[in-house]
C-alpha cells in the first residue's frame, strides 16, 4: 500500500488548480512544472519497477462502498509504459503550448492538466468503475480545449467528438454495471475491483453482449473502422497540442481496456467475438492506409495512418497469441511516441506555410531546415516501420502472432505495412522536398520546438536499438492478460 | 337528545411527529398576516425572513425526529412519519429556501404581494409534506390538492405578463384533469380492495380474495398512475411542462421543478412500492414503458429548444423518466437510488435555474440561449455553475449526476430491468446534444448555427445597477448558483453523506425486497 500512484495521479490536477489561482501568465509554468514532476516520478518508477513482480505500488481504498467502487490503483507490465507514455507526451506538449499566446491561458492549462490526471487515472485504475470515471472524465478537458481553442468548425467538431465517444462509453458504463451486479454471488457484496471480477464469473451469453458494448466504447475511442466518424472533423479543428495528445495517448486507453478488462474478465465473451474484431482490425488497416494515401491535409494523413496502426494493435491483441499481444503492447507505446512529435512537427510546418496544412501548398521545407527535415525523416521511417525501428519490431511481432492461427488475416494485414511506406513517404516528400510551395518559408525549427521534439525522437531511436527494455518488463503481464481467453480458445478447438 | 360526549374519543395524536408540518402551517399563517402590514421593510425583509425561519424550523424539527427504520402512524394512520417522508421533506425545505433567495428581487413577489406570495409558498410546501407522509388514499388526495392549488396561483403571480397568467391557467386546467383522473383511480382502487389505508390495501392484495389482475384494481392503478404522471411530468402527460415552466416566474419554476417532482415521486414510491407492491408484476412493465417514453420524448424535445427554461423543462421530463426507473424495480435499492437521484437532481437544477434567474433579469434576450452567450468571459461566477450543472445533468463523472445515474442503473440491473438501464444510457447520449450546446454557447464564442431571431426586450437594471454590474447586484442569486454547483462537485467526489441519507430513507418501506 503506497501513496506514490496517488501523488503521480493528482500532481497535474494540483498544478492546474494552483495555476488557476495564480496570475494569468504564471498558470502555464505551474502546469509545466507539474508535468515535469510527473515525468521525473515516472522515470524513478521505471527504474524501480520489478519485471516479475505483478501489480505494484498498489493503492486500495474504499471510495463508494455502497456501489462497490473502490479507489484502487496499481501498475504492472501492461500499464507501466502507458503511464510512462502519458508522462512523456505531456511534457513537450505543455512546453510547446506554454510558449504560444493563448486566449484565456488559465482555463487552457487547467484543462491540459486535468486531461493528464484523467488519462493517468484511466491507465492506473484497477477498479472497473474507477476506470470508467476517468475514461469519461478525459472527455471534459478535451471537449473544452478543442471547442475553445480550435480552428474552423470547432464547436461542431468537438460536440461530435464528445457525443461519439460518450455514446460508446455510456453504453460501456451500463454494461459494466450489469457485469458488476450479475457477477455478484448471492449474498455477496457488489464489487467492481478487477481482481474480484476476475474471480467471479457471469454466464457466457451475458459476457457476449457485455463484451460487445465494451468493444463499442473502445473502438470509438481508438478509433477503428467503421466507428471513426468523428475523426476527420476533430483532427482538423483541434489545436496541434491537443490532437497530438488525443492521437498519441488517448487512443491507447481504449485498446488498453481490452487487455486490462475485457480479455481477463470475460474470456468466453472475447473468444466469441474474436473473429469479428479481427475482421474490423484488418478492415481498419486497409481502410486507414488507403485513406491516408488519398488525403491532402497533413493532419488527416496522420489521422488515417493512426486508424491503420490501431488496427494493427487490435489485430495483435485478438490474435490471442503471446507474440501478437506482446507486439500490440509494444506497438501501443511506439505509436504514441511517434505520433506526438509528428503532430508537433506538423504544427511547425503549418507555421512555415502561413497556416496551410494542405499537401498541395507545402513543399521545399528541407531546403533551409536540415534539423527539422532530419527529425521528420526519422519519425517518418519509424511510422512506416523501417527495419531497425521499434515500430518494425512491434508490427513484426503482431504479424507473427497472427500468422500462427489466422494466417489469411495476417497476410491481408501485411499489405498495410507496404501501404504505410507509400503514404508516409508521400507525405514526407510533399512537405519537405518538391518545389517550394507558394506561401512556404523554409526556416529552421526554433529552439523551443527542437527541445520538445528531439528528446522524443531520441527515445524512439533508443527503443529501436534496445526494445528489450520494454519487452522484458511487459511480457509477464501481457501473457497473463490473454491467458484465460487463450485457454477458452483451446478448449473450443479441442472439442 | 344530548350527544354522549364522554364516548367521543379524540384520536391520539403524536404531536412530535407532526411538528414540522405544524410549523409550516403556522408559519404560513403568520407570514400571510405580517404581509398585510404596509412598511416596505416588513414586506421586503421581514416576510422573506419569517418564511426562511419557518423553513429552518421545519428542518430543525425534521432532524430532531429523524429515526431510521421507524414508521410512526399519525392521526389514526392517515399519515406516516418515516425517513422516506422526512428525507424528501428536507428537499422541499431546501427548495423553498432557494425559492426565497431567488425571489428577493423578483417582480412576482412584488406584484402579488409579499405576504401572499410567501404564504402560498409555505402552503404548497405543507401540501408536499402531507403528500410525502400520506398513507391513505384520502390524505394522498388532500396533499396533492394542497400542494397544487397554491402553485396554480404562484405560477400566475407576474400579473402584468400574459405568459405568466397563461401558465397559471394552463397548470390549473391540466392539474385539475390530473387530479380528477387520480381521484377516479383512487376510488377504483378502494372499490377493488375495500381499503383506504395503504397497509390495508397491501394486506388486501396479499389475501386470497383479490387477484392482482382484478380488472377493477388494474383500471384503478392505471388511472392513479396517470394522475400522478401529470404531476411528475411523465410522458405522455408532460405537455404542460415546457409552457408552464417557461411562463411561470423563474423562482417558482425552480421550486416546481425540484420540489413538485420530489413530492410526486414520494407518493409514487409509497403508493406503488408499498401499497400496491404485491401487484408489481402487473404495473411494472407499464411504468417501465412510460419511463422509456419519457426519457426519449424529454430528451428529443429538449434538442430543439432555445429558451433555457423550456430546455430545462424538457430536461426535467427526461429526468423524471430516469427517476421512474427506480420506482419500477420496486426494491429497496430502487427506493434508495430514487431518493439519491432526487437530491442530486435538486442540486444541479437549482444551480442551473439560479443562473437563468440572474441572466434573465439583465439580459435583453430574457431566458433565451443568447442570454448566456460568452458568459464564460463576462461572468465566470455564473458560467461555472451553469457548466457544472449541465455536465452533471448529462452524467459526466466527478459530478453528483454521474453517481446518481450509476446508482439508478445499478438498481435497474439488480431489479432485472437491465434494458431500462440501457434506455437511461441512451437517453443520456441524446441529452448531450443540448446540454453541450449550452456549454458551447457560454465558453466557445458565437454559436455557429442559425437560429430564428427572438425579439429583443427592454431590460430594467436590477436593484439600480447597470446590466454590467449584475453579478454584484444580485449576490444572493450568484451565491445560490455557486453553492449548489459546488455541492454538485463535492457530492460527486465524496457522496457518502448522501448515501447515508439514502440508506436511512431505504429503511422506510421495510416490506421491500
Amino acid at each position: 500500500m503506497t501513496i506514490h500512484l496517488s501523488i503521480v495521479l493528482f500532481l497535474p490536477l494540483a498544478a492546474g488548480l494552483i495555476g488557476a489561482v495564480l496570475p494569468r501568465d504564471l498558470a502555464r509554468w505551474a502546469v509545466l512544472t507539474g508535468t515535469v514532476w510527473v515525468l521525473a516520478y515516472v522515470i524513478v518508477m521505471l527504474a524501480d519497477f520489478d519485471s516479475g513482480g505483478g501489480l505494484q505500488y498498489v493503492t486500495d481504498d474504499e471510495w463508494i462502498s455502497e456501489l462497490g467502487i473502490s479507489y484502487k490503483l496499481g501498475v504492472d507490465g501492461l500499464n507501466l509504459f502507458m503511464v510512462a507514455l502519458t508522462a512523456i507526451a505531456w511534457v513537450p506538449c505543455t512546453l510547446v503550448a506554454a510558449f504560444r499566446e493563448h486566449d484565456r491561458p488559465k482555463l487552457f492549462f487547467f484543462n491540459l492538466a486535468l486531461g493528464e490526471t484523467a488519462v493517468l487515472g484511466a491507465f492506473m485504475a484497477q477498479d472497473l468503475a474507477l476506470f470508467i470515471v476517468f475514461f469519461d472524465l478525459m472527455l471534459v478537458p478535451f471537449y473544452f480545449m478543442i471547442g475553445g481553442w480550435g480552428t474552423g468548425e470547432r464547436v461542431r467538431a468537438t460536440t461530435k467528438f464528445v457525443i461519439y465517444t460518450l455514446a460508446g462509453s455510456l453504453l460501456m458504463m451500463a454494461a459494466a454495471i450489469a457485469l458488476g451486479v450479475l457477477a455478484t454471488p448471492d449474498g455477496g457484496e457488489i464489487s467492481f475491483a478487477l481482481s474480484d471480477l476476475q474471480e467471479r464469473s457471469v454466464s457466457e451469453g451475458t459476457q457476449q453482449w457485455i463484451v460487445l458494448l465494451f468493444a463499442l466504447a473502445f473502438f470509438v475511442k481508438a478509433p477503428l473502422f467503421p466507428l471513426h466518424g468523428w475523426v476527420p472533423e476533430t483532427y482538423r479543428a483541434s489545436p496541434v497540442v491537443t490532437i497530438a495528445l488525443l492521437s498519441g495517448v488517448l487512443s491507447k486507453v481504449g485498446v488498453y481496456g481490452f487487455l486490462r478488462i475485457v480479455l481477463p474478465v470475460m474470456p468466453e465473451g472475447s473468444q466469441h467475438w474474436q473473429e469479428l474484431f479481427i475482421v474490423m482490425a484488418v478492415f481498419s488497416i486497409l481502410y486507414g492506409s488507403v485513406l491516408a494515401f488519398s488525403q491532402d491535409n497533413v493532419r488527416l494523413v496522420v489521422a488515417y495512418s493512426s486508424i491503420a496502426q490501431l488496427g494493427f494493435i487490435v489485430l495483435g491483441i485478438f490474435a490471442l497469441d503471446d507474440t501478437g499481444a506482446q507486439g500490440a503492447v509494444f506497438q501501443m507505446l511506439n505509436h504514441g511516441l511517434v505520433v506526438v512529435p509528428l503532430f508537433l512537427i506538423i504544427g511547425v510546418i503549418a507555421t512555415r506555410s502561413g497556416g496551410s496544412e494542405s499537401l498541395a501548398e507545402l513543399g521545399g521545407i528541407a531546403f533551409r531546415a536540415p534539423v527539422l527535415a532530419t527529425l521528420f525523416l526519422v519519425l517518418t521511417f519509424a511510422t512506416l516501420a523501417m527495419p531497425g525501428s521499434a515500430n518494425f519490431m512491434g508490427e513484426i511481432l503482431v504479424l507473427f502472432g497472427t500468422y500462427e492461427d489466422k494466417l489469411v488475416y495476417g497476410l491481408v494485414a501485411s499489405i498495410g505495412v507496404v501501404l504505410a511506406a507509400v503514404y508516409m513517404i508521400r507525405m514526407f516528400q510533399r512537405t519537405t522536398h518538391n518545389r517550394v510551395g507558394p506561401a512556404v518559408q523554409s526556416r529552421e525549427m526554433d529552439g523551443l520546438n527542437i527541445a520538445a521534439v528531439a528528446p522524443l525522437v531520441a527515445v524512439v531511436v533508443a527503443l529501436g536499438i534496445y526494445p528489450n527494455f520494454v519487452v522484458d518488463r511487459t511480457e509477464p503481464a501481457t501473457t497473463a492478460a490473454i491467458e484465460r481467453a487463450q485457454e477458452v480458445g483451446q478448449e473450443l478447438a479441442s472439442r | 337528545m344530548t350527544l354522549p360526549l364522554a364516548e367521543v374519543q379524540a384520536p391520539d395524536i403524536d404531536y412530535k411527529a407532526l411538528s414540522p408540518l405544524m410549523a409550516l402551517v403556522g408559519g404560513s399563517i403568520v407570514v400571510l398576516m405580517v404581509g398585510l402590514l404596509r412598511p416596505p421593510f416588513v414586506r421586503h425583509a421581514l416576510v422573506p425572513a419569517l418564511t426562511a425561519v419557518t423553513l429552518l424550523t421545519a428542518i430543525g424539527l425534521t432532524i430532531w425526529i429523524w429515526e431510521p427504520g421507524e414508521q410512526r402512524p399519525v392521526i389514526e394512520g392517515s399519515l406516516t412519519v418515516d425517513t422516506l417522508a422526512l428525507g424528501l421533506s428536507m428537499l422541499f425545505y431546501v427548495a423553498g429556501l432557494v425559492c426565497i433567495a431567488l425571489s428577493l428581487r423578483a417582480i412576482a413577489a412584488r406584484e402579488a404581494g409579499h405576504g401572499e406570495y410567501y404564504g402560498l409558498l409555505l402552503g404548497s410546501i405543507a401540501g408536499m409534506v402531507v403528500l410525502a407522509q400520506a398513507s391513505d388514499l384520502i390524505t394522498l388526495f388532500v396533499g396533492i390538492e394542497l400542494l397544487s392549488i397554491p402553485l396554480y396561483v404562484l405560477c400566475a403571480t407576474e400579473l402584468r405578463r400574459a405568459t405568466s397568467l397563461e401558465a397559471g391557467l394552463k397548470y390549473l386546467v391540466i392539474g385539475s384533469v390530473g387530479s380528477a383522473t387520480l381521484l377516479y383511480g383512487l376510488a377504483l382502487i378502494y372499490g377493488a380492495t375495500g381499503a383506504m389505508q395503504f397497509d390495508a390495501i397491501a394486506a388486501a392484495l396479499d389475501s386470497a380474495e383479490l387477484s392482482p389482475t382484478d380488472p377493477l384494481l388494474l383500471t384503478g392503478i392505471a388511472l392513479a398512475a396517470t394522475g400522478l404522471a401529470f404531476k411528475a411530468s411523465v410522458a405522455p402527460f408532460h405537455q404542460w411542462t415546457p409552457d408552464v415552466y417557461q411562463g411561470a416566474p423563474t423562482p417558482i419554476t425552480t421550486f416546481m421543478a425540484v420540489a413538485t417532482k420530489a413530492a410526486a415521486f414520494a407518493i409514487f414510491l409509497r403508493l406503488f412500492d408499498h401499497a400496491l407492491g404485491l401487484a408489481q408484476l402487473e404495473w411494472a412493465p407499464a411504468l417501465a414503458a412510460l419511463a422509456t417514453a419519457t426519457i426519449v420524448i424529454g430528451n428529443v424535445g429538449a434538442i430543439a429548444q432555445r429558451s433555457l427554461k423550456r430546455l430545462l423543462a424538457w430536461s426535467s421530463v427526461a429526468q423524471a423518466g430516469y427517476l421512474l426507473a427506480g420506482v419500477v424495480v420496486g426494491t429497496t435499492l430502487g427506493l434508495q437510488a430514487t431518493a439519491f437521484y432526487l437530491a442530486v437532481y435538486l442540486l444541479m437544477n437549482v444551480a442551473a435555474f439560479a443562473v437563468v434567474v440572474a441572466r434573465e433579469r439583465v439580459s435583453e434576450h430574457g431566458d433565451d440561449l443568447a442570454s448566456v452567450e460568452n458568459l464564460g468571459r463576462a461572468e465566470p461566477w455564473l458560467a461555472w455553475p451553469m457548466t457544472i450543472a449541465m455536465l452533471s445533468l448529462a452524467g459526466f463523472p466527478a459530478t453528483a449526476g454521474f453517481i446518481g445515474k450509476f446508482y439508478l442503473i445499478d438498481a435497474s440491473v439488480a431489479g432485472d430491468y437491465t434494458w431500462l438501464g440501457i434506455v437511461i444510457v441512451v437517453g443520456s447520449v441524446i441529452s448531450l446534444a443540448y446540454y453541450l450546446r449550452v456549454i458551447a454557447v457560454m465558453w466557445m464564442g458565437r454559436y455557429e448555427v442559425d437560429w430564428p431571431t427572438v425579439p429583443r426586450r427592454r431590460v430594467k437594471p436590477v436593484a439600480g445597477w447597470s446590466p454590467e454590474a449584475q453579478a454584484r447586484a444580485q449576490p444572493e442569486v450568484a451565491l445560490v448558483a455557486v453553492l449548489f454547483a459546488a455541492a454538485t462537485i463535492v457530492f460527486g467526489i465524496w457522496p457518502d453523506p448522501l448515501f447515508d441519507a439514502a440508506r436511512d430513507v431505504g429503511t422506510a418501506l421495510s416490506a421491500l425486497g
